[in-house]
C-alpha cells in the first residue's frame, strides 16, 4: 500500500496539469528504510511528448547522487497520462527498474482528470500489480 | 612492457546487484569503456548482455563516466582514466 498526505498528491496533480498535454514525471522520495514520501522533486520530461516520458539523464545522475549523500530512496515515482487511463503501458512495464518505488500514474484526459484517478502500482519482473492507496 | 589499464569504481544500480552478489560497487579495468564492460562481464558473468545490444549501449540504460552521459564523449569508444568513476542507472522512462 501506498500511503501518501494529500499536499503531495495536490502536487503531482499540479505538475501534470501544467505540463499537460505533454507527459509529467518526478519523484517523491523519503528516509531510506522508512517508505515514507517526504520531499517532491519534479524531474524534467527529456522527451517533452504527449506519448512519452523520460528523466533528463544529468537531472537523474545528480538526483542519485543527492540520493546517496542524504540516505534517501525513490519512494514514489510518477508521471502522467495525457490521452489514456492512469495505468501502466506496456512500455512502461517494460523500463520499470525500481522494483522497490511505488510508480504512480495520474491522468490528465479530460473526461478522467476530474474523476481524480490517482493510482498506484508496483512493478517487479514485468509484472504491474496494482496497490491500495491511503491519502493521509 | 605491458600496458597497464586503470581499475575504477563502478556504481551499480538495485536492478543489477542480483550479478554482483548484491554489492553496490564494483571494480573492473579497461582503457576504453568497451573494454571496462568487458572486464565487468568477466567478472559478473551476464552484466555485458544488461548493458549492450548489438554491440552498442542500451538505449535504456543511462552510463556515465565521473559527470557525463557517455552518450556525449564517444560512448563505448570513451576513455578511461586512473580515478574517474563510471555510474550505470537504467533510465527512468514510459510511455502511454
Amino acid at each position: 500500500m501506498l500511503s501518501i498526505s494529500q499536499e503531495f498528491v495536490d502536487a503531482i496533480y499540479a505538475h501534470a496539469r501544467a505540463d499537460h498535454p505533454d507527459e509529467a514525471c518526478g519523484v517523491i522520495v523519503g528516509p531510506a528504510g522508512t517508505g515514507i514520501p517526504t520531499r517532491h522533486i519534479p524531474m524534467r520530461n527529456a522527451a517533452m511528448s504527449p506519448t512519452f516520458y523520460e528523466f533528463d539523464s544529468i537531472e537523474m545522475l545528480k538526483l542519485y547522487r543527492d540520493l546517496d549523500d542524504r540516505d534517501e530512496v525513490l519512494v514514489v515515482i510518477y508521471h502522467s497520462h495525457t490521452s489514456t487511463q492512469a495505468h501502466p503501458s506496456r512500455t512502461d512495464i517494460a523500463y520499470a527498474s525500481e522494483p522497490d518505488a511505488h510508480y504512480v500514474l495520474v491522468s490528465t484526459r479530460e473526461e478522467l482528470a476530474g474523476a481524480n484517478e490517482f493510482r498506484s502500482f508496483r512493478i517487479v519482473d514485468g509484472v504491474a500489480t496494482e496497490e491500495p492507496v491511503q491519502i493521509r | 612492457m605491458a600496458v597497464s589499464t586503470p581499475e575504477i569504481d563502478i556504481r551499480i544500480p538495485t536492478i543489477l546487484r542480483p550479478y554482483t552478489g548484491g554489492e553496490k560497487s564494483v571494480q573492473a579495468s579497461g582503457s576504453t569503456l568497451a573494454e571496462l564492460v568487458a572486464d565487468l562481464d568477466r567478472r559478473f558473468p551476464g552484466m555485458g548482455e544488461r548493458l549492450l545490444e548489438d554491440g552498442k549501449l542500451r538505449r535504456f540504460i543511462n552510463v556515465y563516466l565521473n559527470d557525463e552521459d557517455v552518450r556525449f564523449i564517444g560512448s563505448l569508444d570513451a576513455l578511461i582514466s586512473s580515478g574517474d568513476n563510471l555510474t550505470i542507472l537504467p533510465a527512468v522512462a514510459g510511455g502511454s
